[in-house]
């Protein structure tokens, strides 16, 4: 497992039902690509996240597939709808196969 | 046989014509076996995809991208100067609310970053963005 490794999600406490809510999501990782090399012209060995999901009670908002290409300490940013109150759940997986997840509460009123 | 002016200027000028054909970036013949992988060689139509690229990036490390396509299922972002041209896919679920997202990307140098929707009736919709670099993000 990546050290240091720290989900940071922002979601609106209250909403309205059917509300469009503007989710932020971030991760710290290093997200080394595979394409450096070390002092001794060794190449670093990939290590990224290679997929992130978002639900809500169950329900998927978004999926994403990493490669290479996405910028250390990975960020996202999407919209979602919240028919009711209840919790999203972001799940991130790692190249060696840790899985790290946070979840927000949500009150809709 | 005598060689004239005129026939070894004819000569220069077709292998000059031969070394420009050979020069196309091998990165960009990468990236379109990727996207028809991707398509399966589909047709695809241009409008239906916002990017919002920055038009230049100072650092390629972290280009901010947004993308957003009203009425895709997924959408693929390619970058056709990068050692490996794909990027991220956005597959949406149920609850999104705007078939819109946006991430930070790394670039290795000046370049298109391409992005592909694939709606809901199987059609896939295209943009492209060319984004200038000053500092390549790709370390080594």
């Amino acid at each position: 497992m990546a050290k240091g490794v720290k989900p940071r999600v922002k979601v609106p406490k209250t909403a309205a039902a059917g509300e469009k809510i503007t989710i932020k999501c971030l991760i710290s990782h290093k997200m080394e690509s595979g394409q450096r090399k070390d002092d001794d012209g060794n190449v670093i060995p990939r290590s990224i996240i290679n997929r992130f999901t978002a639900d809500f009670n169950g329900q998927n908002v978004i999926d994403v597939a990493l490669e290479p290409a996405i910028s250390t300490n990975p960020f996202f940013e999407f919209e979602a709808i919240v028919p009711e109150s209840g919790e999203f759940t972001f799940t991130w997986y790692d190249d060696d196969g840790s899985v790290y997840d946070t979840s927000k509460k949500i009150e809709v009123s | 046989m005598k060689l004239s002016r005129r026939y070894v200027l004819m000569l220069s000028s077709a292998s000059v014509a031969a070394t420009a054909m050979g020069a196309i970036p091998a990165f960009a013949s990468l990236t379109e076996d990727e996207i028809a992988k991707l398509t399966g060689g589909a047709d695809m139509a241009e409008g239906g995809v916002t990017l919002t690229a920055p038009e230049i990036a100072e650092n390629g490390n972290t280009v901010p991208i947004e993308v957003s396509a009203p009425g895709a299922v997924a959408i693929t972002l390619f970058a056709d100067g990068n050692p490996v041209p794909n990027v991220a896919t956005f597959n949406f679920g149920p609850l999104s609310a705007s078939r819109a997202a946006s991430t930070r990307i790394r670039l290795a140098g000046t370049q298109n970053v391409i992005a592909i929707a694939k709606m809901e009736d199987g059609s896939f919709q295209k943009a492209s963005a060319n984004v200038k670099v000053t500092i390549g993000g790709c370390g080594g």
